[in-house]
Formats: C-alpha cells, sequence, structure tokens
C-alpha cells in the first residue's frame, strides 16, 4: 500500500507546478514572470498561465493535463453557487503518537495551515449540470491525499448521506494512499469506505469514480476502483504498488506509461479516459442514463427499509 | 526457557509439572514482553511458524482445496477450500508463505497476485451462498509487487474483496497468524471477529517500506523505530481497536508447539463461531459493517457527532 509519495513527486514533475498557486498570494507578491508564463513539463511550451488555466489547466499544444486544486476541481466540476460543504470540522488527534523525523501533529498543523483545511477530503452535495450529487474530491495537496481516519470516515459518511437522501456519488480521486501515521487504522478505513459503497450499490444508486493524478496504494485499492464506473483522466498514473518499489523488486526498467490512465485502459481495468472539458458533460449524461432506469428507489425505498 | 521445557518433558511428578508448567508459562510472558516491536516482527515472520496449512491440518477434517480464479490462473500464495471445523462445514481461505525454500518460491513467498484475491472471492460467495461460516487465515507482507499484479489490476481486486467481504450474510472470522501486511492482508480480513496471535503482527505498511519512503535511506536502526511507531504488535492493535481478541501461544511462540497453538486458536474459534450462532445472516452483515464503520472513530475530534450515520 506504499503511500509512495516520494515517488510520486519523483516521476512526475509535472503535477502542479506553480500553476495552481493561490491566486490571492500571487496578488499579494506582486506578479513575477514565473506567475505569468507556465512550461508544460510534458511539451515543454511555455505559454501564459491564464491562457492555460482557461483551457481548465490543460497544456493548450499538447493537451497536457495539470493537477487541480480542490477549489479548482469544484469550479470546473459542480455548477456555480451549487456546492455545499459537507463535515468539514472532523478531523484527526494522534492516534499511535507517531514520530519520524517530526511528529505526526506536527505534520497535520504544517498541512492544516497551507491547506487551510483539516484533512485530505472534501464532500458536499453540489449539482452536476443541473443535476444533484454527493460530491467527494480529495486534496493531494494535504499529505500527499493520503487517507487516515478523517478521509475514510467522511467518505463513508458521503456514501450514507447519498444513500438517504437517493443521490448519486461523484468522487475524485487524488492520493498516494494510505496514511502510515496512522498505521493500521489507515487500513481500516478502506474497508469502511468499501462497506458504504456496498450499501449503496445495494440501493441501485449509482457512484462514478474520477480517477486523477496520482490515484495509487489503498485509496487505489478501496473506493477509487470500486465505482458502477471508473472515469480516468489523460495521462492520470492510477496503480497499486509504487513504480519505484516494483522496479527495485523486479529489477527492470518500466515503461514511460505504466500505471498511466492509457496503460490501464488498455488492460481493461478503467472504462473510459475522459478529458477534462469533456468531463463534466459527460459526468451529468452517464448520471442521467443510469438513473434513467428507475430502479433508484429515491429518497426515502430501501435506504429506509433496512433500517 | 528450554531447559524449563525439557524438564517438563523429561519429569513425570504431577505437582512438580505443574509447577514448572507456571514457571514456563512466567519466564515466556517476560520474554514477550520484552520483545522489541522489530523483534516481534521478525518472529511473526518466522518460517517455522505454523501457517495455514499447517492449522487446517490440525484444525479442519475432510479439507479439499479449490483452486483458481476461473479467470486467469491458479494463485498458490493464497490457499482455499472446504472442510469441517468440528461438526460443522466451513470455507477456509488463507495465505501460504511455505515453509522449505522451494515451497517459498513456489508461492511467492504468500505475496498474492490478483487471482490470489478472485479466487478467494469465489469461496466467499460460496460462503455466502451456502450459509457456510467463512475462517481465514492472514499470513502475508503483502500484494506482490509485479507489473503482471499491477497489469490485472490488483488494486481493483483488493478493492473488490473488501466491498464483497462487508456484504457477506454469514459468519466471519479472520485469525492474523503471522504477518499481516496492508491491502494484501485486508483483501482477508473484513470479518465479524478479527484475532490474532500474541506474536503475530498487523500493519498498514512493513516497518521497512515505511521506513523507506519517511527516510531516505533506511538504515536498520530506523526500521527499528519505524517499527515501534507503527504500534502493530497484538496488544496495540487490542487497543486500537483493530482487532478483537489475542489468541495466546504456547511458550516461545507457535513454533516451539504447533498442536498447543493450534489447540488454542481451536477453542477461540469454536466460541467466536458459537457468538454468532443466533445471528440473523442480516444481522451479521449490519454487525461488520458497523464494526468497520467505528474503526478510528474514537480519535477523530468531532464537533458534528449528530451528522452521523451509520452506513445502512
Amino acid at each position: 500500500m506504499a503511500p509512495d509519495e516520494k515517488s510520486l513527486h519523483d516521476n512526475d514533475k509535472s503535477g502542479r507546478d506553480s500553476v495552481t498557486a493561490d491566486p490571492q498570494t500571487r496578488e499579494d507578491a506582486g506578479e513575477s514572470s514565473a506567475d505569468i508564463w507556465v512550461k508544460c513539463p510534458a511539451c515543454k511550451e511555455v505559454a501564459f498561465r491564464k491562457e492555460v488555466e482557461r483551457n481548465l489547466n490543460v497544456c493548450t499544444r499538447c493537451g497536457f493535463h495539470f493537477r487541480l486544486s480542490v477549489e479548482q476541481r469544484l469550479a470546473v466540476t459542480a455548477d456555480r453557487g451549487s456546492w455545499r460543504e459537507l463535515l468539514a470540522d472532523v478531523a484527526i488527534g494522534d492516534p499511535l503518537g507517531f514520530i519520524d523525523s517530526r511528529p505526526y501533529p506536527m505534520r497535520l498543523a504544517e498541512a492544516r495551515r497551507s491547506t487551510g483545511r483539516n484533512d485530505a477530503v472534501v464532500v458536499g452535495l453540489a449539482r452536476i449540470v443541473g443535476r444533484r450529487v454527493a460530491l467527494g474530491v480529495m486534496d493531494f495537496d494535504f499529505m500527499g491525499g493520503s487517507m487516515g481516519t478523517v478521509v475514510g470516515e467522511k467518505l463513508a459518511r458521503l456514501f450514507a448521506k447519498a444513500l438517504h437522501e437517493g443521490l448519486p456519488v461523484v468522487v475524485f480521486s487524488a492520493s498516494g494512499g494510505a496514511r502510515m501515521q496512522e498505521g493500521a487504522l489507515s487500513l481500516m478505513q478502506m474497508a469502511k469506505v468499501a462497506a458504504a459503497i456496498g450499501r449503496l450499490r445495494d440501493a441501485r444508486l449509482p457512484y462514478i469514480s474520477v480517477l486523477c493524478d496520482p490515484t495509487t496504494g489503498g485509496v487505489a485499492a478501496s473506493f477509487a476502483t470500486l465505482g458502477d464506473l471508473n472515469l480516468a483522466e489523460p495521462g492520470a498514473l492510477v496503480g497499486f504498488a509504487g513504480r519505484r518499489v516494483i522496479e527495485q523488486t523486479t529489477n527492470r526498467q518500466l515503461p514511460d506509461d505504466f500505471q498511466r490512465a492509457e496503460f490501464l485502459l488498455n488492460h481493461g481495468m478503467i472504462d473510459a479516459i475522459v478529458e477534462r472539458r469533456a468531463m463534466r458533460s459527460t459526468l451529468a449524461q452517464l448520471l442521467a442514463m443510469l438513473t434513467a432506469g428507475g430502479r433508484a428507489p429515491g429518497r426515502r425505498g430501501r435506504s429506509a427499509k433496512a433500517r | 526457557m528450554l531447559a524449563i521445557r525439557s524438564e517438563l518433558a523429561r519429569d513425570s511428578g504431577s505437582s512438580e509439572r505443574v509447577r514448572l508448567a507456571r514457571e514456563l508459562r512466567d519466564v515466556s510472558k517476560q520474554w514477550s514482553s520484552a520483545l522489541a516491536p522489530m523483534d516481534r516482527v521478525r518472529l511473526a515472520r518466522n518460517p517455522a511458524r505454523p501457517q495455514t496449512l499447517d492449522y487446517v491440518g490440525l484444525l479442519i477434517r475432510d479439507f479439499i482445496e479449490i483452486h483458481g480464479d476461473r479467470r486467469f490462473a491458479d494463485d498458490p500464495a493464497i490457499v482455499a477450500g472446504l472442510g469441517y471445523f468440528g461438526t460443522r462445514p466451513v470455507a477456509i481461505v488463507g495465505h501460504q508463505r511455505g515453509h522449505s525454500t522451494s515451497e517459498r518460491l513456489r508461492r511467492n513467498f504468500g505475496k498474492p497476485h490478483p487471482e490470489g484475491y478472485r479466487k478467494a472471492a469465489r469461496l466467499y460467495l460460496l460462503a455466502h451462498r451456502f450459509g457456510l461460516p467463512l475462517i481465514t487465515f492472514v499470513d502475508t507482507q503483502g500484494a506482490e509487487p509485479g507489473v503482471g499484479a499491477e497489469e490485472r489490476g490488483q488494486a481493483e481486486a483488493i478493492a473488490a474483496n473488501l466491498e464483497l467481504m462487508a456484504r457477506l450474510e454469514t459468519p466471519v472470522i479472520t485469525c492474523i497468524i503471522g504477518e499481516g501486511g496492508s491491502g494484501g492482508a485486508l483483501a482477508l480480513a473484513v470479518a465479524n471477529v478479527v484475532l490474532i496471535q500474541e506474536n503475530a503482527c498487523y500493519s498498514v505498511i512493513t516497518p521497512e517500506g515505511c521506513a523507506a519512503i519517511l527516510f531516505r535511506s533506511a538504515g536498520p536502526e530506523k526500521v527499528d523505530d519505524v517499527a515501534r511507531v507503527l504500534r502493530l504488535s497484538a496488544a496495540d492493535l487490542k487497543a486500537l481497536g483493530v482487532v478483537d481478541e489475542i489468541v495466546t501461544e504456547p511458550a516461545g511462540g507457535a513454533h516451539m508447539d504447533p498442536q498447543a497453538a493450534a489447540r488454542e486458536l481451536g477453542a477461540v474459534l469454536r466460541r467466536s463461531l458459537a457468538r454468532m450462532d443466533r445471528m440473523t445472516p442480516q444481522a451479521l452483515r449490519r454487525s461488520r459493517e458497523a464494526k468497520f464503520a467505528a474503526m478510528g472513530s474514537p480519535y477523530l475530534l468531532d464537533d458534528c457527532l449528530e451528522n452521523r450515520r451509520l452506513p445502512g
């Protein structure tokens, strides 16, 4: 489950780069050339940041998908003004007394300061092209999007809420895996969320998982691959074991596209690769089709009966 | 400890036996509590420790092994089958690391490929459909970090098992008998009752793997430190609520006396199964879901508990 944060950063210098810096701090600092320009890590094209941002943070030349912050993801996914966050207060202490080079509470405090949230996922209710959904978005900037008790708890409660209200669920994953600092408790979160998905599935409510760059380890091995449909953004790194670990154990150089979305598609492991500009409409269409059969119980139905 | 044990074997006077046995237990307890966490991991990995097939041999009658995932292959790292535990037919699934070098190689040291989890899933479904109790044994360092395992979707294979195990409407008991490592272990461990043997361990990642990620160069002393903070011993896991009960082992560890270890494990299994006898299939599922829904909750700093709702 190695939440192989370092290797993720190593083979992917791409990612967030500076494209996602907070606009507020950017203005405070005064615009330097790095703020005006952005270089695509794939094709090396240098382009106006504003232009790339207008293009949903996709390279205008080669289509490379930069990573998105949670705010950017919500902005390009949910209908304007429709997002209502839930469970923002849920937070974790230090269950193990975990210390590596720094104590876990210190790492948490830093991540909270830099991201402005309690942990590595936001959950809430939103509309996508008018359709109500329960929505979760992981924050890779918060300790590599690692899943500890809070991530498991918030997602499990999101699925329970969707079940109760008869809503479909969409989750955007971006995570290095389980959070080592919470030990076996973080492992248990994989089962916690999977069990909650089982209830939703019984109620015939659709769940669409969107695998973003990167989704690995314990997150890939639980809710991220349990969608009724599993979609991925182009180029997203998706896998269980870290690339570096596999290279070391097998003593073999792996191809560049190993564990990329295209690789998974070729091996039959994901349902479709969807470009960012088409994601919103694709989600809306798929949800429309999946709920048109009239098998979902709506607000009461099975969830009420099951109690 | 060995001296006491051999004396115990020689001596025939019954009062003397009782005294020696007590002494052996005390010495063993002292020794066990003095073990550093990483020593505990090494003990859990000891190839002489009884493994799934040993316990099957000692506890299960008329065992018939079931092979293959009907998709790709039979994974020797996971054994599965049907047999009688006492008078009850049960489904058995467990990792098998292997004892000899050749067996260990053949079984990939108990590190499953996706087809192993998918074979396990077939047994889970059999147990569910025919109302058989499911007993699983966990003994793996974790999933196989290999190209084929990734190509064939080991993440999905593990995830599917987590959901499936949570849904089963039959009693499920897991016993961690060696090393329980990450998703490769959990794919066999979403159970109503999770037992752990005294000297077994269970963790989100191996201490070596954890140290390698946290510290770029992971020397042995870093690995020791990490093993300490991961809280992977049986007693720690019990305190965290990850396991339900610790199964005692013979003095010095299960490998010193596999028969005694199996007797002890068998007794706890029987007791755990009996406790679930009167639960309906739906209640079994519901209580398993509730158990995992509560994992870690005591450690949440949470202002909005009124929002809480267990799934279902």
